[in-house]
């Protein structure tokens, strides 16, 4: 396939547009503060969806461990604001004034090293993307340089998500342990509590939304794109042909490691807090199955499988908690057996036809849409 | 960090430590038996294994209850019934899992582990919906309570003992099937050639589900054994399913021995550094010693060499 000349074809194009209609005006035209501000956390895992399908839908390399990203970008940022939360005036009751609250109770007296550089919103930015970038890179380097891929990529780095678990519940003067941080208050001195400031961070999180998905649409796009669809299809032929197969994988790898840290960053600034249990293994799990109901190879599928399944969740376990965990369940199996491309696949394969026999017979003239027609039956076994 | 204790006591802290790392160990070993047939032989990656596990305590439980009530007079020997059940319960329901799930996605590795994470999502809500949320503990006959006093300083409980006897007793019988049956030739001939195993008159899919169904037999066992040294709930499952994939990955995927070896040093080098650390920071230490070396290492301990 050559690299098309325009950005987006056509029905990708209505894809772009109606999303972006959804999230900058129906959403919060109809939602009250509350309302949105759940939308912002939905949205805050369709970052490590996007991630998910350049890594595992475009170079399947199915990564466990998204939480794990997703989780070091969010402490980052919930360690910036903990730190400015905790000045010396409101913190005065402690018996250390001027330190997070956890590190009080935990008889913490003065502020560890590595909590010093996150005084400085600069270097905290850059610790979003570069600690969890790095943090790919080593594990990325130390797997697909053996040529270790598939089943036991996967296993490794849900392993790394358990440990990283344990380690945060287990430090607790350092970390905050089980409860994470929680009163996260101000950002450079605006507060981030009240509804307009809610307002302001929904847009904020959307429009870097619309970031990832054109930085995503761009790799796709190019020769990388192509490399990476070739790689998960037949590995051997790329490596034959010349291309380093394993410096492809850590880059989709780490690149998927960031949009899961901009998540993060932007989940402790919408939500107010960040835990170990958005890091773990069960977490890390949920976000595969928002790709793989949105569809593994549809980045707009993707932001969508998070919203969807997500509002399923909340709406479930609100009224039905027995019956949330068989849904959930019960929709992985669905997913896997019967709609291996979830919905952007029965989009295509059932909608998308539809209206383009409609608007052919209208038109007179058969215009078919550009179908992504690589994917048969999923990831290829090792 | 050893100055406090003297020679001796050191000596009996590491004994004690080591049986405790030994009951440890034939607990990742019987969990990781099961994996190791399913994931190390037919590269199927069973999340719900946890849950199969408990499923064999929960028959366990059951069948405590029943003797409790109905059999008093029998009840020192239960156990041995309740494992044949667990056995056969969690066996048959693997075949059924094998039969309407996994069949159907042997060629796509990956996906066997999403479908049966959901599976063991389905499972957890159902053990909760059925037996309760709370933790539930079996009570165990009196000659497994107490223990075997073997100096003045060194004392090793009586149940400890038995689950060690029952791993051996386990991995010696999965040795001998897999090894030197008819059977566990047929298997082991469809795990490195599915297609030639088929061409001379092996029935793939006949052996497919009753390898399945032995693999989660053994971790119905596992399950009631487990019974005997913690209390059982619906998710207790999850706990270990981590533990258990990298014992039988930092074994070697397909060999048996790897995965003894690993259960070993892995378990040993957990429970000796919980002493002189929190169990946390242990795990920790322990974990990333796993990986880092499978890091180095990626083919585990013992690799089988076959060619692909």
């Amino acid at each position: 396939m050559i690299i098309t000349s325009r950005f987006f074809n056509r029905s990708e194009l209505i894809g772009f547009v109606a999303l972006a209609v959804v999230l900058f005006v129906i959403l919060p035209l109809l939602l009250d503060v509350f309302r949105l501000n759940l939308v912002a956390k939905y949205l805050t895992y369709a970052f490590v969806a996007i991630g998910l399908v350049l890594c595992w839908g475009y170079g399947g390399i199915l990564s466990l461990g998204q939480g794990v990203f997703f989780g070091l970008g969010g402490y980052c940022m919930a360690m910036f604001l903990k730190l400015e939360a905790s000045s010396v005036e409101n913190t005065k009751i402690q018996s250390t004034p001027g330190i997070p609250d956890f590190m009080d109770w935990n008889q913490i007296t003065s502020l560890p090293l590595f909590w010093q550089p996150f005084h400085s919103l600069t270097f905290t930015i850059l610790a979003i993307i570069l600690v969890p970038g790095l943090f790919a890179l080593i594990i990325g380097t130390a797997m697909f340089k053996r040529r270790v891929g598939g089943t036991y990529f996967a296993i490794i780095t849900q392993a790394v998500a358990a440990i990283l678990t344990i380690l945060i519940v287990g430090q607790q003067g350092y970390t905050g342990g089980i409860n994470g941080m929680t009163d996260l208050r101000t950002l450079k001195g605006w507060d981030i509590r009240p509804d307009n400031a809610k307002i302001i961070l929904y847009f904020v999180e959307v429009v870097l939304l619309f970031a990832c998905i054109g930085i995503a649409q761009f790799i796709r796009l190019t020769k990388l794109g192509r490399i990476l669809v070739a790689m998960r299809e037949q590995e051997d032929r790329v490596r034959f042909s010349g291309y380093s197969v394993a410096n492809f994988k850590i880059f989709a790898f780490c690149m998927a490691a960031v949009f899961a840290a901009i998540g993060g960053a932007m989940f402790a600034l919408n939500v107010g807090f960040m835990s170990p249990s958005f890091v773990g293994i069960v977490p890390s799990i949920e976000m595969v199955i928002y790709t793989a109901v949105g569809g593994r190879m549809s980045i707009f599928g993707a932001v969508w499988g998070s919203l969807l399944v997500n509002f399923a969740k909340t709406s479930l376990s609100e009224s039905f908690p027995q019956l949330w965990l068989f849904g959930l369940g019960g929709l992985f199996i669905a997913v896997v057996l019967a709609f291996p491309n979830g919905l952007s696949g029965i989009w295509q394969d059932y909608v998308q036809p539809r209206i383009d026999r409609l608007l052919a017979m209208r038109k007179s003239k058969p215009k078919n849409g550009w179908r992504d027609n690589s994917v048969a039956d999923g990831a290829p076994a090792e | 960090m050893f100055g406090d204790y003297s020679i001796g006591d050191l000596g009996s802290i590491f004994v004690m430590q080591g049986f405790a790392g030994l009951i440890l160990f034939s607990v990742y070993v019987l969990m990781a038996l099961g994996l190791a047939i399913i994931f190390g032989q037919m590269g199927v990656i069973n999340m719900a294994h946890g849950e199969f596990m408990i499923l064999g305590a929960y028959v366990t439980w059951l069948t405590s209850n029943f003797f409790q009530s109905f059999l008093p007079s029998l009840f020192s020997g239960y156990f041995f019934l309740a494992m044949i059940l667990a056995f056969l319960a969690s066996g048959a329901l693997g075949m059924l899992v094998e039969w309407a799930l996994i069949r159907h996605l042997y060629k796509r590795p990956l996906d066997t582990l999403l479908a049966t994470w959901g599976l063991s999502l389905i499972l957890q809500q159902t053990y909760r919906s059925v037996f309760g949320p709370r933790e539930v503990g079996v009570e165990l006959p009196q000659w497994m309570l107490g223990s075997l006093k073997v100096t003045d300083s060194i004392e090793v409980p009586i149940n400890g003992v038995f689950v060690m006897g029952l791993t051996l007793l386990i991995t010696t019988a999965v040795a001998y099937v897999l090894y030197k049956s008819r059977w566990g030739r047929q298997v082991r001939a469809v795990v490195q050639n599915r297609i030639m195993a088929g061409a001379v008159g092996i029935n793939t899919e006949k052996v497919d589900r009753y390898t399945f169904g032995l693999g989660c037999g053994i971790a119905g066992v596992a399950g009631s054994a487990f019974t005997m040294i913690g209390s059982t709930g619906p998710t207790s499952g999850q706990l270990y399913i981590v533990d258990t994939f990298l014992v039988v990955v930092f074994g070697g995927a397909a060999s048996l021995l790897g995965t003894i070896a690993s259960a070993f040093s892995i378990s040993q080098t957990q429970s000796t550094l919980e002493f002189f650390m929190s169990g946390s920071m242990a795990k920790v230490l322990t974990l990333l010693a796993v990986v880092g070396i499978l890091m180095l290492r990626p083919q585990g301990l013992f690799a089988l060499k076959v060619r692909k």
